[in-house]
């Protein structure tokens, strides 16, 4: 045994401890959009399904902190959204959705099928908004307080846990 | 069905894989052929890589017809994809990618498990256990956390499509190559501990293992290559190597092979370097499963990471734990009863392979430490970003002697040599390259670096070749023409970036339908700029008319993509392509006031850069080919010599006839 042949094993331990030191801190916040704080751009998108209104800039201004949901009818995650969606609802919240590349029949049937939580849903047939307020994917979710700023950004669906989240930051910037 | 049957055959291969481990424990200890467990090991390994193999082939045909009631296809295909893509998307995902490494990785093991018949019993056993614990760590990784035929409770309407940058033929290349390379290396990881296991670090094992690693690397510099060119005209940045910590990734385990490549060689030769080529055959595997590890768990943010997820980055981690922490672990203690072999003096071929073998180790620490920077510091919440100020500089200071060396070092004798001998290719190559210098200088003024990269890279074409100096070429062997090809391949490459570097020109311009650019004596003029759609795309597209010195305009076309399932926007550049160099426009957004951004590059011999990759990779064939020719006619001539001495034998054991009377 030479204690030469031992540096390669020492120097991997270090960088194996600092990665799981890494990976047990979960540092893995997603990338943030840059609008996070900044006002909603000026926009108006027509109603996305027979029955609902679409949406612009001036649905978000005045009143009470809003949701932006911005989902799809072809998207599987929306649809293990839908119930939290359904629960903000229930405790007051207004739900704007902006539905992306999508059919008034597919968003009808989805709505009949997994809840209306929303007040107005917007056609972005070509993601110019979601594309505008740095949303990647869908679904995602962006805080509105009254004065038409994105204040918060959520990324992916909205799990059973985050809806206490949401309510808190709803709460924290009236 | 169809997912049932790949997740079967999935279980079936990992049990297989037990198997596998057992037996090869029980031949190793035993040493003796007939131990009952002792003989599964091969064909454990052969039947493994069938069915590993088909449960591929199961996920690739679910993609196929798109299947949506399999998870994977319903999140990562869409109905409306073409084909090519539809099949692609098999592997432009986790669960996919990972399938495609543990197929490759089991028929990487059938295959030495069902043809290598040179190996001692005892090494052959401790190799082919290290191989099946690889796989077993993928199995149950697989299986456990990122199972690929996972059903949907209700099939999907439609799916939600592909990542809009990996439909490009590139992907269709790039990722399964680099799989190859990197699995490739397996091998010679399972081979180096098999030897140093059981003991048994000879020659005859070097030859073993160099097939397994020429190959492995032909396939990474391919896979490099590819990636490279792909990043290039995809992307829309104009660059071909931005120092990502994905591209590292691929990078690292290259070094690390390339090395390998040369101390297995001096092994499979010379019987030098053991302790060196084991600790290599180690490290390139290990390189190759960080890369996994970086790409795949997230710790480090990249423009090209997919599939970030920290409990798939906490398994491979324990994965990487278990062999690299492992095998360094036996390495650390075993190494020294290794005896190191012949001895050579510095002035000799081995010395100049061992001295770039050092700078190529450095080069890929200076990597390492880069990419691994930013982990370091997050650690105490600093966010920096390590780039091409660092990597370039620190780089070549190990790069610019390397290249050098390998201009000599296949011109020096084996084990000892005098440099007065190649005096006059010495001095060649030196005149050459001062000769680039001075007139580089008298051109213009360039970066240092520049200057020496196209120095070197004329001095270094001229050296590869010199080798064939006063030989007949007919009698050249097959696998020395490979080197030369390679290390001429290595000129070219450099050639190609230094001019790159140094000559490229640049015009960024705010511009209207009907107006002219110029670049250099580029004339660069917009025609239209209208909206097209393809099949899952819409687009603009800009027509403009490049033409230089008074000859006939060509049209090209760059387009501002926008990709639906799921949203994303791209750019597509158009290249016009001339043997010394190439034309890169990109078209941007438009202005408020009408106009449109337009990027246009001229970008000198930079396609010589990808062409030295593919001269790399045909070097690498071409020796395995010459190898693998000398190995059948070794063969050939031991078995006619057995027959022969069989006959023999056979006549001396008949009594004689009697003679007739």
């Amino acid at each position: 045994m030479r204690p030469v042949f031992f540096i390669p094993l020492a120097l991997f331990l270090f960088f194996a401890g600092l990665a799981a030191y890494m990976l047990a801190n979960g540092r893995f916040e997603s990338v943030p959009s840059h609008m996070v704080d900044k006002p909603l751009p000026e926009f108006s998108l027509p109603p996305a399904v027979d029955g609902l209104p679409g949406v612009s800039r001036a649905n978000f201004v005045g009143g009470e902190p809003k949701l932006l949901n911005v989902w799809a009818s072809w998207c599987l995650p929306c649809i293990a959204e839908a119930p939290q969606l359904e629960a903000l609802k229930e405790e007051g919240v207004e739900v704007i959705g902006i539905a992306i590349r999508d059919k008034p029949e597919d968003v009808a049937n989805f709505l009949n099928r997994y809840g209306n939580p929303y007040t107005r849903i917007g056609a972005d047939d070509i993601s110019q908004l979601q594309i505008e307020i740095g949303a990647a994917g869908v679904p995602e979710t962006f805080v509105i307080d009254a004065a038409g700023n994105i204040r918060y950004q959520h990324i992916g669906d909205i799990r059973a846990d985050d809806v206490p989240k949401l309510l808190q930051i709803l709460e924290d910037v009236r | 069905m169809l997912a049932e049957l790949g997740l079967a055959a999935l279980w079936l291969a990992t049990a297989l894989a037990v198997l596998q481990i057992l037996s090869g424990v029980m031949g190793l200890r035993g040493g003796d052929k007939a131990s009952a467990l002792a003989i599964y090991a091969r064909p454990a390994a052969v039947v493994q890589a069938f069915l590993a193999v088909l449960a591929f082939c199961l996920l690739l045909w679910a993609f196929a017809i798109t299947d949506l009631s399999i998870k994977l296809v319903a999140t990562n295909s869409h109905s409306m994809k073409p084909m090519l893509y539809k099949l692609t998307g098999t592997w432009g995902n986790h669960e996919g990618s990972m399938l495609l490494w543990v197929a490759v990785l089991a028929l990487s093991g059938g295959l030495l498990a069902g043809l290598e018949k040179r190996l001692p019993h005892k090494t052959m056993s401790a190799t082919l256990a290290v191989q099946g614990f690889v796989a077993l760590g993928f199995y149950a990784f697989l299986l456990l956390s990122s199972n690929p035929f996972e059903r949907l409770p209700i099939p999907a309407v439609e799916g939600t499509g592909l990542n809009p940058l990996l439909q490009d033929i590139g992907l269709a290349i790039h990722p399964p190559t680099l799989y190859v390379g990197y699995v490739g290396l397996s091998v010679a990881f399972s081979l180096a501990m098999g030897a140093l296991i059981s003991k048994q670090v000879t020659p005859d094992f070097a030859k073993v293992m160099r097939p397994w690693v020429l190959f492995a690397w032909v396939f990474l510099t391919l896979g490099i290559t590819a990636g490279s060119y792909w990043a290039y005209y995809e992307l829309g940045w104009g660059g071909w190597w931005f120092w990502d910590p994905v591209e590292n990734s691929s990078l690292m385990p290259w070094l690390a092979a390339t090395a390998l490549l040369h101390s297995v060689s001096v092994l499979a030769a010379r019987d030098a370097l053991r302790t060196w080529t084991i600790m290599l055959g180690v490290l390139a595997f290990s390189m190759s499963m960080l890369g996994t590890f970086l790409v795949r768990s997230g710790v480090l943010t990249s423009v090209h990471a997919f599939a970030v997820d920290p409990e798939r980055g906490s398994f491979i981690l324990i994965l990487l734990g278990l062999y690299i922490g492992g095998a360094l672990a036996i390495f650390a203690v075993r190494a020294g009863s290794i005896a190191e072999g012949k001895r050579f003096t510095a002035t000799s071929r081995e010395g100049a392979l061992v001295f770039n073998n050092v700078m190529l180790s450095a080069i890929l620490a200076i990597v390492l430490l880069g990419t691994l920077y930013p982990l370091l510091t997050e650690a105490f919440d600093v966010r920096v970003s390590v780039g091409p100020p660092y990597f370039n500089p620190a780089s070549a200071i190990f790069a610019i002697p390397m290249f050098i060396v390998m201009a000599i070092g296949p011109l020096l004798r084996w084990k000892k040599d005098k440099p007065a001998r190649i005096q006059f290719e010495i001095s060649l190559i030196a005149a050459v390259a001062i000769a680039v210098v001075s007139l580089v200088a008298i051109i213009g003024d360039y970066s240092i670096l520049a200057v020496l990269g196209l120095a070197l890279s004329v001095a270094l074409g001229i050296g590869a070749l010199l080798p064939l100096r006063g030989r007949n070429i007919r009698t050249v062997p097959l696998a020395t023409w490979g080197m030369i090809m390679a290390h001429f391949g290595v000129a070219v490459s450099l050639f190609g970036m230094a001019s790159e570097s140094a000559f490229t020109q640049e015009r960024l311009a705010a511009v209207t339908p009907g107006s002219t650019e110029q670049l250099g004596d580029w004339n660069i003029e917009l025609r239209s700029v209208d909206p097209i759609a393809g099949p899952n795309w819409t687009a603009v597209e800009a027509r403009i008319a490049v033409s230089r010195g008074g000859e006939e305009p060509i049209v090209i076309t760059p387009q501002a993509r926008n990709f639906w399932a799921p949203a994303q926007a791209t750019s597509e550049s158009a290249l016009v392509t001339r043997w010394d160099g190439q034309l890169y426009a990109v078209i941007g957004d438009q202005a408020q006031d009408g106009r449109w951004q337009l990027r246009v590059w001229w970008k000198p011999f930079v396609t010589f850069i990808w062409y030295g990759g593919l001269l790399i990779s045909l070097g690498g064939i071409l020796s395995i080919v010459g190898r693998v020719r000398v190995d059948l006619k070794r063969r050939t001539a031991i078995r006619k010599g057995k027959e022969r001495r069989d006959d023999k034998a056979a006549l001396s054991n008949e009594p004689l006839p009697e003679p007739a009377e």
